[in-house]
């Protein structure tokens, strides 16, 4: 029937594209002149302000530094977690379900319950004092003490994120079949040589999307950051934050919406071309 | 006939849903937004005004709402509640209701003209009616008074003074023991533009990078040596005083109310210390406004009369530490805390050397990048040790232009200026 009438499907996705276009590519081209231009003129004013302000280099070493050390370590315990559950029979729906628990807290919430267990007065120097390892309050989080502070920051990044990570990559796993991993055990592959040389190609989709997703909303890092750090570890959408918010300069803002946008696109591709995916295995 | 009953039906259900909205006058401010302060608002302060909607909005989405509002030209806020420098740049657009009428009733009343007529705005007609009045004070635990220096006046401290007792406290103790809200939401900008720059140069923009500022960089250097570095996250410093992270804080009387009227044994209120210039000291005055074009005008002058009456203004103070700006005295039964508090603002008013520094004005919607020139200041000289000449140079070159773009002309204690405001 819908070789009859081939403009079917296109008038189905209309009413998205139209809603993308109006929400969506309409604010970008806003945003993207806002950023590149002064008084109604083209002028380069917004950059040259964002790149010369004296957390600009900061930011984006602190953001890369982030995206750097959380992601690898999310991918590999994503993995980890993975497979450790691929051998459980009974139970295995609870220890997912316990396992995703942080997806459902909310960016802000997750960096509150780790400035509570990490401040002056948390739980983190309560155990220390008890044990006896420290005699007064240390403080963790300060300009001070950056590399704690970025160890915190991190933790706290990784303990957030890595579920939806392990969600997408136990959807991929689901999908190997048994039969490759039976053949190999006969020919007497080990679980290494297994994991490596079909486990690993086969969820690459997979571990593509985790890995866009992942870094994606790793340069978007913001609300972990601000709650443990203030002030003291400026990141991309920190800065974006502080120039629309406290210093009412949409301009400099959007200069800075600008970059992160073209940031993330440009890890998205190199990861589309170093994880080339078959095309008969896209969806 | 069947259609006009149940037209009329409709139209009776519709306006019996709609009036009680429209009763309400909607009433927004950026002043006392923790929540525990607007309930006070809603529950005590607004009792006997009618309907009203308390609305609470932060300063930068207050501006846009009013400028989103003006442009549309649909106005749903019939009062609005802000600070001096916030009501300004409304004033300047003529956005505005004149209210000369309620100045002079309130003039009658007891309300001091100098305070009306801050409430003009530079111009010939009455903006705003003031509202009520705070200032920032420090705070000390009263344990940390053993360690003040020999000789040292508490209520007449100098940094110099300030920097020996933060030295002993830390020798005491262990642990550097005063703090500042230098946090994200923390006023720390202001400690710069009242109290740091008017003590150490006499002067906010003017004075910006001169050699009277450079010595007080190094000053202020030495002290922070002695101050907490979690300051950087703190907020409002009536937190960390409670939870006896320092003992000595400077903040604005609002935010450090909450730690000082739970247990106001143990604490003593003081003015902030002085420098070589004086003792400086930014007033704070909040006040209400009628937009033009606002739904509700009479109902918005009702709510404004009964926050501007001796009962509501002392009820003020006492709930939430904002002091009246009717000339009444603060009774005896007063909330302890309140009083320390006020102890405090009456002893910074009346002190011998203070330099009054009053709020930015003209700056527009560059306020926070005025801010932000004394912030990175701090950020560069004092937390990252950058030499301070050079900083000072570059942050002066950054004031100067926003200056000339705002044209904003100069505020005391920076003498008058033809135009924008100079860096010299």
């Amino acid at each position: 029937m819908t070789q009859n009438r081939p403009w079917i499907p296109y008038l189905l996705i209309l009413p998205s594209v139209v809603f993308l276009g109006l929400l969506f590519i309409v604010p970008l081209v806003q945003t993207i002149w806002l950023a590149v231009s002064d008084d109604g003129a083209p002028s380069p004013a917004n950059m040259q302000r964002m790149v010369t302000d004296i957390n600009f280099m900061q930011s984006v070493r602190n953001t890369f530094l982030l995206t750097i050390v959380v992601v690898p370590v999310q991918i590999a315990i994503a993995l980890a977690m993975g497979t450790m559950v691929a051998k459980i029979g009974r139970g295995r729906e609870t220890i997912l379900w316990i396992w995703t628990i942080p997806l459902g807290i909310s960016d802000l919430a997750a960096g509150l319950v780790w400035l509570s267990i990490l401040q002056n007065t948390g739980y983190f120097n309560s155990l220390l004092f008890s044990l006896g390892v420290i005699s007064r309050q240390a403080s963790w989080l300060s300009y001070q003490t950056p590399v704690a502070l970025f160890i915190a920051i991190a933790v706290a990044e990784i303990w957030r994120g890595t579920a939806i990570v392990m969600v997408i990559i136990v959807a991929g796993l689901n999908q190997v079949p048994k039969e490759f991993k039976e053949a190999a055990e006969i020919f007497g592959a080990g679980p290494w040589t297994r994991f490596w040389k079909i486990t690993l190609p086969l969820i690459r989709p997979a571990l593509q999307s985790a890995l866009i997703l992942r870094t994606v909303l790793a340069f978007e890092v913001f609300a972990v950051v601000y709650a443990l750090g203030g002030r003291n570890f400026p990141v991309l959408v920190g800065e974006a934050y502080n120039w629309q918010n406290q210093n009412q300069n949409y301009s400099v803002a959007a200069a800075y919406a600008v970059l992160i946008m073209v940031i993330s696109l440009a890890a998205t591709l190199v990861y589309l071309k170093a994880f080339k995916v078959d095309p008969e295995r896209l969806p | 006939m069947k259609r006009i009953t149940s037209f009329g039906i409709l139209a009776s259900t519709v306006l019996g849903f709609a009036s009680p909205v429209l009763a309400q006058t909607v009433f927004v401010s950026t002043q006392l937004r923790p929540i525990e302060e607007a309930t006070v608002v809603r529950q005590d302060l607004l009792k006997d005004a009618g309907k009203v909607d308390y609305v609470v909005e932060e300063p930068p989405q207050f501006a846009v709402r009013m400028e989103a509002e003006a442009k549309a030209g649909k106005h749903t806020v019939s009062l609005i509640g802000a600070l001096h420098g916030e009501l300004s740049p409304l004033a300047d657009k003529d956005q505005l209701e004149p209210l000369d009428n309620l100045a002079k009733k309130l003039a009658a009343d007891g309300m001091p003209q100098s305070l009306l007529d801050l409430g003009k705005l530079g111009k010939s007609i009455q903006q705003y009616i003031p509202w009520m009045q705070a200032t920032y004070v420090m705070a000390a635990k009263k344990e940390a008074l053993q360690y003040l220096p020999k000789g040292a006046d508490i209520n007449a401290i100098t940094y110099d003074q300030l920097i020996e007792w933060g030295k002993n406290m830390q020798q005491a103790t262990g642990q550097p023991q005063i703090g500042f809200p230098a946090g994200p939401k923390g006023l720390m900008a202001r400690y710069f533009q009242g109290y740091f720059y008017p003590s150490f140069t006499g002067g906010v923009v003017r004075t910006f990078k001169n050699a009277d500022a450079a010595a007080g960089w190094e000053k202020l250097k030495a002290l922070w040596t002695y101050v907490n570095p979690n300051s950087t996250n703190y907020d409002f410093m009536q937190e960390p005083l409670a939870a006896g992270e320092v003992m000595v804080a400077w903040d604005h009387v609002a935010r450090l109310k909450n730690a000082i009227s739970a247990s106001p044994d143990d604490y003593v209120v003081f003015p902030s210390p002085a420098g070589p210039k004086g003792r400086g000291y930014m007033p704070v005055l909040a006040g209400l406004s009628i937009p033009k074009g606002a739904p509700d005008a009479a109902g918005a002058t009702k709510i404004i009369e009964t926050l501007t009456t001796q009962k509501i203004q002392l009820l003020t103070a006492s709930k939430v530490g904002f002091f009246p700006t009717l000339n009444v005295q603060l009774p005896p039964d007063l909330d302890k805390g309140v009083a320390l508090l006020a102890g405090a603002v009456t002893k910074t008013q009346a002190a011998k050397d203070a330099v009054i520094s009053l709020l930015p004005v003209g700056l527009g919607d560059k306020g926070g990048e005025f801010n932000k020139v004394y912030m990175d200041s701090f950020q560069l000289i004092v937390l990252q040790n950058q030499p301070v000449g050079d900083v000072l140079a570059k942050q002066g070159a950054v004031m100067a232009k926003l200056m000339t773009d705002t044209k904003a002309p100069c505020w005391a204690p920076d003498a008058k200026s033809d135009g924008a405001c100079p860096v010299q």
